[in-house]
């Protein structure tokens, strides 16, 4: 359930190329022009505006971006222009470039994303920083962590339903006995983690519930300090509850003094496309006021118009 | 298996040495003329020696089907003809003629020999005809499910280019409704595991950029990896840095590695890699594959070659012929002095022979 919101009629590539230059030349730059074309363009027709505005023009559309605005609203603007899996690749590597416990990006392209976008995403970044992603994080990340994410961005899973429902009771007990003896890196984890298909996880997850009696990030709430097991929760969420995950990121970027915009713009430029609406309808749901007021309410200028667009507002 | 082929070839002609190419599989000869049961003069015994041979009985891998089809044609209508060759064969029929009903019963070994010898040609078209990335999907599938040596999952991991691999990936899981590093996790239980699933998922950066600075970093780390594991017993392939390494780093990267590895210990890390068999292979896999592949081939034509050995020749052949069979051709004539062709036509028969050898080339 995307946000975006392309108008019926769209105008032609050369006419958007067009508008957008006269909003770069001159002085100063027309920002509610560049919000309300490139906010209002699906993936396909940004890509062919950006193909035809270097044509016309002999400049990348995003050096002309870089070049005019700035700060968040330029991040987020940047962000949402590129390709998903350009995006997913940018995203990734600033993450793995700046990589610290706690950072859930890579949690968030390997398991919120099909396994065959996942897949563009890797060769994405093979053209874009000429190494391999696995590469990057297997040599910036240590320790479980490292253990965790580089199978897990590597990962090509099965993407149909089949589900083994005796496989499902079985790896079940083993997360059980293995968070029960907190042996929360133990490779077990890892393999079932990082390599069962989602339809597969799911059922693992249920059955776990059943025999139980709660879901298993209950076990995983053990240290609530503990950001390695708040990885593994974060893989678990993206898995079962993308939207709740989501609205969750949004709603502790948005909460108290100041703003997490990094982490803002990250689930809006990504979502905007794929399921914005239902995160919106699990924000609303979890604090009683819509996100596009509590944005409105925590960001401001030309930043602040840019994520309303991208939020479906006009 | 051996004994039957050397019984085979000691019963036939003791008149004179036979044209056999594989010698090696007779041990001395019984040479026992007194015991020739045939009235048959020396020509004879060389029909049936020919004839044994097109039966892959000396030695040798597929079978010679224009000869055993020219055999039905010479002996038609004489079946006692047919009785003189099963009595001279007895690594094929059973030694005694007297044994069970009264005649030369099959020896059940050698007919699964056959059975396998027979279908060598099949497998190699079947093999052929198929998309490249199935043909791996299954071998991969036989490894994690019927037991077939995990160096070939290596092979296929460390051979095939990025894009290879990860068709190979898709036919699986369109073959099997699984995903290959899910088998591979769960099958490979043992100390592999991780180095292997860590191989097949890599989606290795394929361009020419190569860091001297971050080869030489990692040659080093190799080096101290080898270093604690001969100190503590442990194994290399449990070790971190080890399988990150050569999981995840793009192939000219991982050359560069090696050869600095090489200046700064003073030997190839496939011999430090050596004790332990698969790591041994993913080092020769990825650094050069043709190197490799001339060593598999000439392991299928080696003496006492077990059944998976000469099934490689089939697997080597069908996989390279299309991609680097002209560099594998070089390392073979290289390494052992002859000329493949020559030796595959040496060492096999029939139309198996010939597909080989079209496969090979010129």
């Amino acid at each position: 359930m995307a946000t975006l919101k392309v108008p019926t009629a769209v105008p032609p590539v050369a006419d958007d190329c067009e508008q957008l230059r006269k909003a770069f030349q001159g002085w100063g730059t027309n920002e509610a022009l560049i919000i309300s074309i490139l906010g209002h363009r699906d993936a396909a027709q940004r890509r062919a505006i950006r193909h035809a505005y270097a044509e016309a023009y002999g400049e990348e559309l995003l050096r002309s971006i870089t070049d005019e605005i700035s700060g968040d609203f330029e991040r987020a603007v940047i962000l949402w222009t590129l390709e998903p899996a350009e995006r997913d690749a940018v995203l990734a590597n600033e993450a793995v470039r700046k990589w610290q416990p706690g950072s859930w990006v890579l949690v968030e392209i390997a398991c919120a994303r099909g396994s065959a976008q996942l897949l563009t995403v890797r060769q994405a970044y093979h053209d874009r920083f000429k190494r391999s992603l696995e590469e990057d994080v297997a040599a910036h990340l240590t320790g479980d962590f490292r253990k965790l994410l580089v199978p897990l961005v590597s990962a090509y899973r099965y993407e149909g339903p089949e589900v083994n429902t005796r496989l499902a009771h079985s790896e079940a007990n083993i997360l059980h006995e293995k968070i029960h003896h907190k042996a929360y890196s133990d490779d077990e984890i890892i393999r079932i983690l990082t390599t069962r298909s989602k339809a597969q996880l799911l059922a693992t997850f249920n059955h776990y519930n059943d025999a139980f009696g709660h879901p298993i990030n209950k076990d995983l709430k053990v240290d609530p300090e503990d950001e390695f097991l708040k990885t593994l929760r974060a893989v678990i969420r993206c898995f079962t509850c993308p939207d709740r995950y989501f609205e969750k990121v949004i709603r502790l970027a948005i909460a108290g003094v100041g703003t997490d915009e990094n982490s803002l713009t990250r689930v809006i430029t990504t979502r905007a496309e794929v399921d914005l609406k239902l995160i919106k309808e699990a924000y609303q749901k979890r604090n009683s006021a819509p996100l596009e007021r509590a944005v409105a309410g925590d960001t401001s200028g030309d930043y602040e118009r840019m994520l309303l667009a991208l939020l479906g507002q006009e | 298996m051996q004994q039957f082929l050397a019984q085979a070839s000691s019963n036939s002609s003791a008149a004179s040495p036979p044209a056999s190419p594989q010698p090696r599989l007779r041990p001395q000869p019984r040479r026992e003329p007194q015991h020739r049961e045939r009235e048959a003069p020396a020509a004879m015994a060389d029909d049936h020696q020919e004839l044994a041979r097109a039966f892959s009985g000396m030695g040798g891998l597929g079978v010679d089907e224009t000869v055993l089809v020219s055999a039905l044609g010479r002996w038609r209508r004489q079946p006692e003809k047919r009785g003189q060759f099963r009595r001279s064969f007895p690594g094929f029929f059973s030694a005694s003629a007297c044994v069970g009903a009264g005649i030369e019963l099959c020896e059940d070994e050698y007919v699964r020999h056959l059975k396998i010898e027979f279908s060598r040609f099949k497998s190699a078209m079947v093999l052929w005809a198929m998309h490249p990335w199935e043909r791996d999907a299954r071998w991969a599938h036989h490894v994690l499910h019927k037991a077939h040596p995990p160096a070939i999952l290596v092979e296929v991991a460390c051979t095939r280019s990025a894009d290879e691999l990860l068709g190979a990936r898709r036919a699986y899981q369109a073959l099997y409704h699984r995903s290959l590093e899910e088998d591979v996790a769960y099958r490979a239980k043992e100390a592999n595991a991780n180095l292997l699933v860590g191989l097949v998922s890599a989606y290795r950066y394929e361009g020419p950029l190569v860091s001297e600075e971050l080869a030489k970093e990692e040659a080093k780390a190799l080096g101290a990896a080898v270093k604690s594991a001969s100190a503590s017993s442990a194994k290399l392939v449990h070790n971190e840095q080890v399988v990150r390494v050569l999981a995840t780093r793009s192939k000219p990267q991982l050359r560069a590695t090696f050869r600095l590895y090489k200046e700064l210990h003073g030997k190839p890390l496939e011999e430090d890699f050596a004790a332990e068999p698969c790591l041994e292979e993913v080092v020769k896999c990825l650094d050069s594959p043709a190197k490799y592949f001339a060593e598999v081939i000439n392991g299928a034509f080696k003496d006492g070659a077990d059944k998976q050995a000469k099934a490689a020749l089939t697997r080597a052949v069908v996989s390279r012929s299309d991609a680097d069979m002209e560099e594998i051709k070089d390392a073979y004539a290289k390494q052992y002095g002859a000329k493949l062709a020559d030796a595959a036509a040496k060492n096999t028969h029939g139309h198996y022979k010939d597909a080989l050898l079209a496969m090979i080339g010129k």
